[in-house]
């Protein structure tokens, strides 16, 4: 059972206290869109062995949506962000490369 | 015959005497007793039988590994199948039986599978029994199922509580042997919190059996003394009964304690499972010896060395007057000295070395053992007992050199590491050759969330044969784990024992190693399911590669032991087998839990009325008080009728039906969502959410809104009101309010979040009630005539499809002119806290107009004569508005909502989709609910084509008639067509029904707008 640490309030929280939400990051494609353009949006999703950026909610706390920097293989959380931005901070993303240089980056 | 010796046994009272019985029959024993030794000790060797041969089993090790030994425990409320005899403390009055045999233990018929084993080889269930369907259906399974299963099902409620305990702390030790005990000495030590579990109720493990000294004391004695040292330190706490069952993500590990096994009906519960949070870990969880794999292997009487030596010691058990050790290793010759200096007969020691050069087999020699080097066991005579054994030579392919008559068999294949804690939450393995065995390898440990190790291994666990090694293994593990876990370092040394010579094991996966196919038949790997060298063997031949399919394929491993004892040996076979090493095959995987834990104990409290936590309305109450015949409703309990004595609930439901229609039904709404939405963006974002129009509704109106997931499909449905300028209130379905909240919440917070807009779930700050009925507006100005209430409840003031605040009689209401009946109909909203005196109050104004409170049925089937859908019956999951005919509802004005782009998306725009359509039976009865409608011809699979399904059905009392909703194929279209529902209920019949307008009753509306 994952702990993650929520950025609103702080609370190291079980995994039991939290509900996953997928990948984050994913663009909303909606009308205007083309239909692979929403077929990925809707369906595509990555499922590295490795570093994942993933969605998560302190549903039974703050009630606040986060990000979770993940390494799915080790278990290992790199970080937790807030989940009003498009892209994993960049501080994060370098302390993950300095970690695992052979990992291809965010994109 | 197998006896209590008449001294010894250093876990035993044999002042406490306990009384039990096994199979109806009376036997003694002693406090300190596991059930095991207890029946040995009366001479119980055989205690069950195997599962697919019905062979005869005897119990083979003395600890959780035990594969054979399982009975029925208990009786009654008290009752459980598959406890392990080895891990069951005995107490006075304990009763059990045993299991898998028919009629009788010693005279089973199913063991005729046992001559026909040659025809039941492994996959012989996959091979036989393919086709035809019906063959399976009634002959083969009936047949199998008689056969098959170990223990009994309980019949009777579980008449023990059991709770979940929250703990964390620094350093969790998984076992209390030597090892265990010289960890948590260092961790102790080290100021770290720290937490000590051992499974069995008695500290040291097996080291005081082996024998040998710990700092110049005898093991028992260091163990006292080691106790007394950790229960003097308040940062350890020491737990014995308590096993790990499993080791999770970050950290988290699973206790599961055996409170009162023991001490069953005192009062306190019976497991407790501790949900545990700790930095560290380290695994003290010991070795398991594995069996040798010759002919006959399985006879009661064959066990393990180790276990032989255990009953003894621990116990004052002989197995055997005569047993004969064989081994591979210099720890079978432990066993041979115990036995000896216990006065028993050891005819021979076989073993399988070339040659005995070490110190142990010195020993056994000068003791006047007669020890055999390069000899293995060709075969052991015997049925239900062993009578003796031929010897071989091992690298032989097993002539018989000599008979020897013995009555047990004491057998060492090398030991094992206990690896589970350690591989559960990833750690990997190492081969080690010299043990022939797989241990965890230290550089590839289990990571936490820093990425940091954060399980260790002691002693034998981590692969250290000896107690010298054992011992500093464990305390520099327990060192190390109390530094990583925020302890301070200590200098303090450890304990210590002497170095001891030993001569190297030489791995033996078959005696004799050159043993042809009749006695491969006979070596058992897997003592329950009857998996045997020639299964693994015939499963390479025959393309299983993968352990991991094997596995399946043979049922190695798969009993309820989890191949504790055979894993090693089966993975050993199949890799010789298929020409590759031992670590190219690899293992299967380690899940939890270690052993079985009930599942009283996964429930813990969560049982009967606090399994669930239930929402109650302010009428909550009257309604249980009137008897309503309640329903769930989400986590709500609603009532689905009110029936008066004498009538049915159906009788009941009608009649709330006609009274409604005719006079006036009042119904408890309170558990209608309620969601606030406000802020200057609010309207935009209520424009997102549902498929209408909301941001042009005028302040004071409603409006019925349909929202559907980014899929297009249609969730959740409700009628919105216009509070203010910034402000919407958005009704949700009964069940649904937490979760479109919380889908709001996500929009809001992940997409929109620069939108100004807060949302929030009032549904529990108001009850609600829907005045129904001809009579509604009366009884509504009655209570305003009675209290001065001044709300204005005409037509004129507050027509349909609006809403106002204000006083209704003494009550602070909202009242919406909202109808899900086709009646004249207002939803009142007041303050929670006057809910039920306003429920009250209608009800003693309403009694001249024939007031009756009604249900949720009554609502259904109003809400369907008026061809109103429900989430959850016209939908599910699948469903999209325009299949329901409900385009009006969706804008074509707004650029984007959610679910637009997809039901733009070809398949959501085929005009082959199901449609919703009425369907009216010729004859006036009711369809069956989800019934399906078919077609011309058939599909792929020889089926009949479908083209519709009934998704409401329901008589009507007003119509006095079945009514229905189904989506047909171009249904719209197809008015007045007669369509085929055959039945399922075995009749062979065929209902046909007529497809017309959703709308049974009133459809211009003039009953709800007056």
């Amino acid at each position: 059972m994952l702990i993650l640490e929520c950025p609103y309030c702080g609370v190291m929280a079980d995994e039991t206290d939290l509900h996953g939400g997928g990948e984050a990051h994913l663009k909303r494609y909606g009308p205007g869109s083309s239909d692979d353009e929403f077929e990925t949006y809707l369906f595509h999703r990555k499922n590295p062995k490795g570093v994942h950026f993933e969605r998560w909610r302190h549903v039974s706390g703050c009630g606040k949506w986060f990000h979770a920097a993940r390494n799915t293989m080790t278990l290992e959380v790199y970080g937790t962000y807030p989940a009003q931005t498009t892209e994993p901070p960049k501080e994060l993303v370098a302390k993950i490369k300095k970690k695992h240089p052979e990992w291809g980056g965010y994109e | 015959m197998s006896t209590r010796l008449a001294q010894g046994g250093r876990l035993i009272d044999r002042s406490k005497p306990k009384n039990f019985t096994f199979n109806g029959k009376r036997m003694k024993g002693y406090e300190g007793d596991t059930l095991a030794a207890a029946l040995l000790g009366e001479d119980q060797m055989l205690m069950g039988r195997s599962f697919k041969y019905h062979r005869p089993r005897g119990v083979v090790a003395s600890g959780a590994e035990e594969p054979n030994a399982l009975v029925n425990l208990g009786q009654g409320e008290r009752f459980e199948p598959n406890q392990r005899v080895t891990t069951t403390e005995l107490f006075d009055g304990l009763t059990c039986t045993s299991q898998n045999h028919w009629p009788s233990l010693e005279f089973d018929v199913g063991v005729v599978n046992n001559y026909a084993a040659r025809f039941l080889p492994a996959g012989f269930y996959y091979k036989t029994f393919m086709a035809p369907a019906a063959a399976w259906k009634h002959v083969f399974e009936p047949i199998i199922r008689k056969s098959a299963g170990l223990g009994q099902v309980p019949t009777e409620a579980d008449a023990d509580r059991y709770e979940h305990y929250y703990h964390h702390t620094d350093v969790v030790i998984i076992g209390g042997g030597v090892a265990g005990l010289a960890s948590a000495l260092a961790a102790g030590r080290s100021g770290a919190k720290v937490l000590v579990m051992e499974q069995t109720h008695h500290w040291g493990g097996r080291a005081a059996v082996d024998g040998g000294e710990i700092d110049g004391q005898s093991v028992d004695a260091w163990i006292d003394a080691t106790l007394a040292e950790l229960e003097g330190m308040e940062n350890v706490t020491l737990r014995t009964r308590m096993m790990a069952s499993g080791v999770y993500d970050h950290g988290y590990v699973l206790g599961y304690e055996r409170v009162a096994d023991h001490t069953p009906g005192d009062g306190r519960p019976r497991h407790r499972l501790w949900r545990i949070r700790t930095k560290q870990i380290v695994t003290a969880t010991g070795a398991i010896e594995r069996p040798l794999s010759f002919a006959g292997n399985d006879i009661p009487g064959v066990m393990l060395a180790s276990a032989v030596r255990d009953y003894v010691v621990n116990w004052g058990v002989s197995i055997g007057d005569r047993t004969v050790v064989v081994t591979n290793n210099d720890d079978g010759y432990r066993t041979a000295l115990t036995l000896k200096e216990a006065g028993l007969v050891v005819p021979v020691v076989l073993d399988a070395r070339s040659e005995a050069t070490g110190p142990l087999a010195e020993a056994a020699r000068t003791a006047g053992i007669r020890v055999e080097p390069g000899r293995a066991i060709a075969k052991v005579h015997g049925g239900k007992r062993v009578t003796g054994v031929s010897i071989c030579l091992q690298a032989g392919e097993g002539s018989a050199l000599e008979e020897i008559k013995c009555d047990a068999v004491a057998m060492s294949g090398g030991w094992s590491p206990v690896v589970h804690m350690w591989s559960h939450c990833g750690g990997k393995l190492i081969w080690d050759e010299a043990q022939a065995h797989f241990r965890p390898d230290p550089n590839r440990a289990p990571t936490s969330h820093d990425g940091e190790a954060f399980v260790v291994t002691a002693g034998t666990a981590s692969g250290a044969m000896s107690l010298a090694e054992t011992l500093e293994d464990a305390y520099a593990a327990g060192k190390a784990a109390g530094k990583a876990a925020g302890g301070k370092a200590i200098r303090k040394a450890g304990p210590k024992a002497d170095a001891e010579e030993a001569q190297p094991m030489a791995p033996v996966w078959i005696m004799p190693q050159g043993a042809g196919p009749q006695k491969r038949m006979k070596m058992w790997l897997d003592y329950q399911n009857d998996v045997k060298v020639s299964d693994v063997q015939l499963a390479a031949r025959e393309g299983y590669e993968s352990v991991e399919h094997t596995k399946r394929y043979t049922t190695l491993g798969m009993a309820t032991d989890q191949g504790k004892l055979s894993n090693i040996n089966g993975l050993a076979v199949l890799s010789d087998a298929l020409g590759q090493e031992i670590p190219t095959t690899g293992t299967t995987t380690f899940r939890p839990p270690y052993t079985p834990i009930s599942f009283g104990a996964i429930a813990g409290e969560a049982r009967h009325e606090i399994f669930q936590p239930i929402r109650r309305t302010p009428m909550h109450q009257w309604h249980e008080d009137a008897g309503a015949y309640m329903e769930p409703v989400g986590h709500w309990r609603r009532p689905y009728c009110y029936a008066k004595p004498g009538e049915t609930n159906e009788q009941a439901v009608n009649r709330e039906v006609l009274n409604t229609r005719e006079n006036l039904g009042l119904l408890d709404a309170s558990t209608l969502g309620k969601l606030i939405v406000k802020g200057p963006d609010a309207g935009k974002f209520m424009d997102m959410m549902y498929t209408n129009m909301m941001s042009n509704l005028a302040v004071g109106k409603c409006r019925y809104g349909l929202m559907c997931s980014e899929n297009g499909f249609l969730s959740d449905d409700g009628v919105v009101a216009r509070i203010d300028e910034d402000t919407w209130l958005c009704h949700t379905t009964s069940g649904g309010a937490d979760r479109i909240h919380a889908w709001m919440e996500e929009w809001l917070q992940t997409e929109w979040w620069d939108w100004k807009v807060y949302v929030a779930n009032v549904t529990e700050q108001l009850a609600q009630v829907a005045v129904v009925g001809p009579n509604a507006r009366k009884v509504l100005e009655k209570l305003n005539a009675q209290a001065g209430g001044g709300m204005d409840l005409s037509a004129e003031a507050l027509p349909f499809m609006q809403w106002a605040d204000g006083k209704i009689g003494a009550f602070d209401a909202r009242a919406y002119r909202i109808s899900f009946s086709g009646e004249l109909s207002y939803e009142i909203a007041v303050p929670a806290s006057q809910g039920r005196a306003f429920w009250d109050a209608l009800l003693d104004a309403g009694e001249e107009f024939g007031v009756m409170p009604y249900g949720t049925e009554c609502l259904h089937i109003m809400r369907a004569e008026k061809g109103f859908i429900m989430i959850g019956d016209e939908t599910d999951g699948t469903v999209i508005p325009q299949d329901l005919g409900l385009n009006w509802a969706i804008s074509k004005k707004k650029d984007d909502f959610l679910g637009k782009r997809a039901q733009q998306r070809s398949h959501m725009t085929d005009p082959e989709r199901w449609k919703l359509v009425g369907l009216e039976t010729l004859d006036g009865s009711v369809l069956p609910d989800g019934a399906y409608a078919v077609g011309e011809g058939n599909n792929v699979h020889g089926q009949r084509n479908m083209i519709g399904r009934v998704t409401s059905t329901y008589y009507s009392p007003t119509l006095k008639k079945g009514i229905a909703m189904g989506l047909v194929l171009h249904g719209p279209d197809r008015m007045g067509e007669v369509i085929s529902f055959p039945t399922v209920d075995g009749s062979n019949t065929v209902i046909k029904a007529r497809i017309c307008d959703p709308v049974f009753y009133d459809k211009d509306g003039e009953k709800q707008n007056v």
